[in-house]
């Protein structure tokens, strides 16, 4: 299956929830609405042709200036004839995205990835707890307003701030 | 203890069996596992962040810093991925170096894989057999790079320099001596009944399950989905080579083991057409926006040297675009998400680890066995924890 048909069969499902498509280098994006993606993604776990069963990854981006500022990225894998397919949603900031490890288990980590490090909640998710960093970290380091530099944590420490718990 | 008193127990992140610093929170109704925690991010970096800041051609010895006992699959996996980005494609001799030094990486990973998984089991032997012959894969990296575990070989566009004479003597002797050693490790453990009863029917995953919970690489082969990057999605040239992709029924401990070995077979096979095939040429692409000109030409030609330099402060000019490319690693699919934004830092880079998301599926393969099989298991996926924090 190539992805001339797997657009025109995502397009005759979805009609307008479709917004956009990119073929570049060989790999199809489609760009799909925000409201519609929990639906899409069951459609395309589960549709028989298109089965894609692997969720390989999920990623955060920040398109800072931009509005919406955020994207979400899902790679997905079939393991019938090894095709890929990337889904994109445009996420504003504060604006919650449907989880999707009730479809995927492998889903579950990388959420908590994206929003550990670039602060987009997802949804329904079992466990959205911090990953990478630790539980009283304050900010999200990818997002581009964080600077490279963090916090310097050696600076001189003052006794009196301390609270008892 | 009192019966359905559940005991909480914290493995790691300083124990010698957990591979690094990898966390587990167990908790433990008598000696069974009803429940598993894992907590990373002890060794996170902040790579993708650090990435971002700087230019294609320094983002390169970061990425050994991932899969630091493969450490050139990650190169690999990084420059391939930029070259699809840039949309060029290598000189054939490149390609075939790459393939060679890429299956040594393989064997190298495999090599601490099977030495640390027999350690932790308790077979002592095999980790002194198996140190052995990766100091001839290193001894070799350290030929052609300098550098001996984080070789940093590749660039994008080609290889830092073509290999020499020595290298292709001592590939010669290692390709006639490997198949002697690997039936040493054969003998040690395949048909040793203590490993086959610490392994056999231990950490079953079903095929199902392990693609649901986003397994790949040996673990996936090992439940029976041959699903191998460089068969169907091939990248480089591996199309040229005749090689086979091991599969196992189980999906246990066991079958995961027998993966691997049968890996490091065909890996040397790989290499042994490789050398056979190996084409002249350039080793580098002939693009003065990408590649570096080579050292003599820069002793002698001032325009070398500037675009040498210019090269080395700045790298390529990427455009702008979104990719994502994998490149089948030690442990799995290692994946890279490269958005550029035409400047000549990466504008995002995501990696997609495969040992991350195979930790988090370790609650599911280690329920309701003992805690000695916890790890079993955990030396089964082949868990490197400069890869799943970054």
């Amino acid at each position: 299956m190539d992805n001339a048909k797997v657009l025109e069969q995502l397009k005759g499902e979805f009609g307008d929830a479709i917004i956009d498509d990119v073929d570049f280098r060989g790999d199809l994006t489609v760009i799909v609405s925000l409201e519609k993606l929990h639906d899409i993604m069951l459609y395309l776990h589960d549709d028989k042709a298109l089965h894609y069963d692997l969720l390989s990854d999920v990623v955060g981006i920040d398109k800072m200036p931009r509005e919406p500022r955020f994207e979400v990225a899902y790679v997905l894998h079939s393991m019938d004839d090894f095709r890929r397919l990337l889904v994109k949603v445009m996420v504003p900031i504060d604006v919650e995205v449907p989880t999707v490890t009730d479809i995927w288990n492998s889903a579950n980590w990388p959420e908590r990835e994206v929003y550990d490090l670039m602060g987009i909640t997802f949804s329904g998710h079992p466990d959205m707890r911090r990953l990478l960093m630790w539980d009283d970290f304050d900010g999200h380091p990818l997002r581009k307003d964080f600077p490279l530099k963090g916090k310097d944590f050696d600076e001189k420490w003052d006794p009196s701030t301390i609270q008892v718990l | 203890m009192a019966e359905g008193k559940i005991l909480t127990i914290n493995m790691g992140p300083h124990h010698p069996a957990t591979h690094g610093v990898l966390r587990l929170v167990l908790e433990l109704d008598g000696e069974t596992i009803v429940k598993v925690t894992p907590h990373i991010g002890h060794l996170h970096r902040g790579i993708e962040k650090i990435a971002e800041n700087m230019n294609y051609q320094q983002v390169i010895p970061l990425t050994d810093r991932f899969d630091y006992t493969a450490a050139t699959l990650c190169n690999e996996g990084y420059c391939t991925a930029v070259e699809k980005l840039l949309g060029i494609e290598v000189p054939k001799r490149a390609q075939y170096i790459r393939v060679i030094m890429g299956e040594l990486a393989r064997i190298m990973g495999h090599h601490l894989w099977i030495g640390s998984h027999a350690l932790d089991i308790g077979a002592m032997t095999v980790v002194f057999y198996t140190f052995r012959d990766r100091e001839m894969i290193m001894n070799m990296t350290e030929e052609v790079s300098g550098y001996r575990l984080t070789p940093s070989y590749l660039r994008i566009g080609g290889i830092a320099q073509d290999i020499t004479p020595q290298f292709i003597k001592d590939l010669r002797a290692f390709i006639k001596w490997f198949p002697t050693a690997l039936e040493g490790y054969n003998t040690l453990l395949t048909d040793n009944i203590i490993w086959r009863k610490r392994t056999m029917g231990i950490g079953k995953i079903s095929a199902e399950d392990a693609i649901n919970y986003g397994l790949t690489g040996p673990s996936l082969r090992g439940s029976g989905i041959a699903y191998d990057i460089r068969k169907t999605m091939p990248y480089g040239c591996y199309e040229d080579f005749d090689f086979k992709v091991p599969v196992g029924d189980n999906g246990d401990v066991y079958d995961r083991y027998l993966v691997r070995m049968e890996e490091f077979t065909q890996s040397l096979n790989i290499i042994e057409q490789a050398l056979e095939n190996l084409p002249e040429g350039p080793v580098n692409v002939d693009n003065p926006l990408i590649s570096n000109p080579d050292l003599g030409a820069v002793q002698e030609d001032i325009s070398a040297l500037i675009r040498r330099f210019k090269i080395q402060c700045q790298g390529p000019e990427v455009p702008e675009g979104e990719i994502y490319h994998s490149v089948e690693g030690s442990k799995g699919e290692l994946g890279f998400y490269l958005v550029g934004d035409g400047s000549e830092n990466p504008y995002r880079m995501k990696v997609r680890s495969p040992c991350f998301i195979l930790v988090s599926a370790l609650e599911k393969m280690m329920l309701g066995h003992m805690l000695a099989d916890a790890i079993s298991v955990i030396g089964s996926i082949d868990i490197v924890l400069g890869e799943i924090d970054r």
